[in-house]
């Protein structure tokens, strides 16, 4: 186990070490001590290595990641995640706003509650959170899996494309274009894959799944006042 | 027989409105027809206060010239000088704009490459990412980070040369964009992670910060990934340009890019295109003494676009404070986009050559601004590369000849000093002399 004290380690230092490490390293346990809510933990990692932080991070810890498995045991800042590739982020505690944003793959785990646009123009990340979601969450989701365990805050999926969205709990409103949808086998299939890999204790049967109604997809007057 | 009879003298001649111009009134029947408004390219086509309305004093008595074609004058930048370990190190004062592949066609984006390679300066990518074709072929590539982080990721970021955080777009201030489905082909699709075929919405602000004390953090972010290696310039419209550049300044920018709003745009309303934002003229001064204000003038570069079209405005630009120029529309017209030869196929879509704006429409005859593989063969990348190389040669000879005329040995010598203006707007825009006189208005006397 490699260990990286912030308290005495500049955050360019981590960074390099982190990012220094080959797909073959044999340095593949990490841990970070007094983070802080310093920004820009962990990111534009490319290696298949175990990142432990522990405390709370500020902005954008484990943004960009491709491979690397991020642990935050405690709560992330604004933008966790964001744009990530694949590997996977999960968060102890609870996550701030844009948590996932604009994530291209893997897997981002909240065991706690995420605040407002989660998931924020996701392009195919996976993100599961454990507690409740706030308000415009998935706004302009692309692709990729939404799964909230508790209560969706308003406006969930508005202008959505073809991100699927699965709450547990309420929905307090859903955004523009955004319906519920039927929920099939294969939904419950990838639902319980999901569940699985983010060790939540729930049954997919419980959930309800929202997607786009696709009639934002060409402008239409007639439509004018959804926009 | 009888003779036709003459119009008579006492007659009043049809008179047109000034307000209820022939232009005016088909908009409003085209508006009752369709029920949408005007979508179009480019940049605002009203009359504007413009660097036409500027011109240079040259040397006198108390001035020397440089003589042409013997004495050196430098026309070199460094961009990026503030934090960046590698800065851009252009030959010449002129860049080129982002222009996004899907707004633009593949083989467009390589000439561009290849022809500002050629010139010994930058292009950059556009919303929808970085194609292999643009990355090979582009010496030095500066990379857009965009709101809608399409196409966005941690390789791309790396292999770029630059970083532009785009806040703000001179045609389009605040606002968004919209790629229609006649664009969105399969590849331009995958490449946005879009459904094919479908109205592409690129957002109006950036998902994951707001406003510049984020903007900050997300500088971090983004130099702590690429190794604070990169020059990370922050594009804003000419909205507030004094304290937008400020702000940026205070983000942490290496270089600031200001774009007036004749700065073109793929695709936007006309109304928003015409009635927001401010030309470009009135946004360098400010923008400039801002930067002086914070002691930051060629510590941070600026970087001005919009409407720039003769080696005069790069000339009056970089007189008026900035450090290098960016053109966009200028680069596809010297491509050949709206080209007279294609006069037959312009008027088929009831327009003409030199008007031709509906690029998101993807039917440009031109084959620049489409993603038709029929219309895009018309294009040879080779052909536009030397077209775009000459043009950027000439820019750059006639703004040397100008700063040669001034006694400049460096185009960065320029100064406002250097320049009258020819109305009394100009002279108030650009903190210059009324031509004939040593008023300045609201900056000297009344």
């Amino acid at each position: 186990m490699q260990t990286i004290d912030l308290a005495t380690t500049p955050l360019r230092e981590l960074n390099t070490a982190l990012q220094a490490q080959a797909a073959q390293t044999n340095q593949t346990e990490w841990q970070i001590l007094n983070p802080k809510g310093a920004h820009a933990i962990a990111v534009g990692l490319d290696a298949p290595i175990e990142v432990t932080v522990r405390g709370h991070t500020g902005y954008y810890c484990g943004g960009m990641n491709k491979q690397a498995t991020i642990r935050v045991a405690g709560s992330a800042g604004p933008g966790v995640a964001e744009n990530m590739m694949s590997g996977t982020v999960v968060i102890e505690g609870d996550a701030s706003q844009y948590a996932g944003a604009t994530g291209n793959g893997g897997l981002l785990v909240i065991k706690g509650n995420a605040s407002s646009r989660c998931g924020i123009s996701m392009k195919g990340i996976d993100i599961v959170v454990h507690g409740n979601i706030g308000h415009m969450s998935a706004f302009m989701a692309q692709s990729g899996n939404l799964v909230v365990l508790g209560d969706a805050g308003d406006a969930l999926g508005d202008s959505l494309y073809e991100a699927r969205l699965f709450v547990r709990g309420t929905v307090k409103s859903l955004g523009s274009d955004c319906v519920e949808k039927e929920m099939r086998p294969e939904h419950l299939d990838l639902l319980r894959d999901l569940l699985d890999r983010a060790g939540a204790d729930a049954r997919p049967e419980e959930f309800r799944r929202y997607g786009s109604a696709r009639k934002l997809y060409h402008f239409n007057v007639d439509h004018a006042a959804a926009y | 027989m009888d003779r036709p009879t003459p119009p008579s003298t006492a007659q009043t001649l049809p008179r047109n409105s000034h307000t209820w111009s022939p232009e005016t009134n088909a908009e409003i029947r085209r508006a009752a027809e369709t029920g949408i408004y005007d979508i179009r390219g480019g940049g605002a086509k009203r009359k504007l206060p413009h660097f036409d309305d500027l011109l240079f004093l040259g040397a006198s008595m108390s001035r020397y010239p440089l003589e042409g074609y013997r004495e050196t004058c430098d026309t070199s930048v460094l961009l990026g000088t503030r934090f960046a370990k590698k800065p851009i190190r252009l030959k010449i004062p002129v860049t080129i704009a982002g222009m996004s592949f899907g707004a633009l066609s593949g083989p467009a984006k390589e000439a561009l490459g290849r022809g500002a390679t050629l010139a010994g300066t930058s292009t950059t990518t556009g919303d929808g990412g970085m194609t292999d074709e643009e990355r090979g072929h582009s010496d030095q590539l500066v990379y857009q980070y965009l709101p809608s982080r399409y196409g966005m990721n941690p390789d791309d970021l790396r292999r770029a040369d630059a970083i532009e955080i785009v806040v703000g777009q001179g045609a389009k201030p605040g606002g968004g964009g919209m790629l229609l489905g006649q664009k969105i082909t399969e590849r331009v699709a995958r490449m946005r992670n879009l459904p094919q075929g479908i109205d592409q919405r690129s957002a109006c602000r950036h998902p994951d910060w707001t406003g510049p004390d984020d903007l900050e953090i997300k500088i971090l972010e983004l130099r702590e990934i690429t190794g604070w290696e990169k020059p990370i310039y922050i594009k804003i419209g000419g909205a507030r340009p004094y304290y937008d550049t400020a702000l940026a300044v205070k983000a942490g920018a290496d270089v600031v890019v200001l774009d007036g709003m004749q700065g073109g745009t793929a695709a936007t309303q006309d109304v928003f295109i015409e009635n927001v934002g401010q030309p470009t003229l009135a946004c360098i001064r400010p923008a400039v003494q801002a930067l002086q204000d914070l002691g930051m003038h060629r510590k941070v570069q600026l970087v001005v676009s919009g409407g720039i079209r003769n080696g005069a405005d790069v000339a009056k630009a970089l007189a008026l404070g900035a450090d290098a120029v960016a053109i966009g529309t200028a680069a596809l017209i010297a491509l050949g986009e709206n080209d007279p030869k294609w006069g037959a196929e312009y008027a088929a879509m009831g327009t003409t050559a030199d008007a031709y704006d509906d690029w998101h429409e993807g039917r440009d005859p031109a084959g620049i601004t489409t993603q038709d593989p029929v219309l895009m063969a018309r294009f040879d990348p080779l052909e536009g590369a030397r077209r775009l190389r000459n043009y950027l040669a000439v820019l750059t000879l006639e703004c040397q000849t100008i700063a040669r005329a001034c006694g400049k040995s460096h185009v960065h010598n320029l100064e406002p000093e250097d320049l009258c203006a020819l109305t009394i707007e100009a002279a108030a825009m650009a903190g210059v002399p009324l031509a004939g006189t040593d008023w300045i208005p609201g900056r000297t006397g009344l």
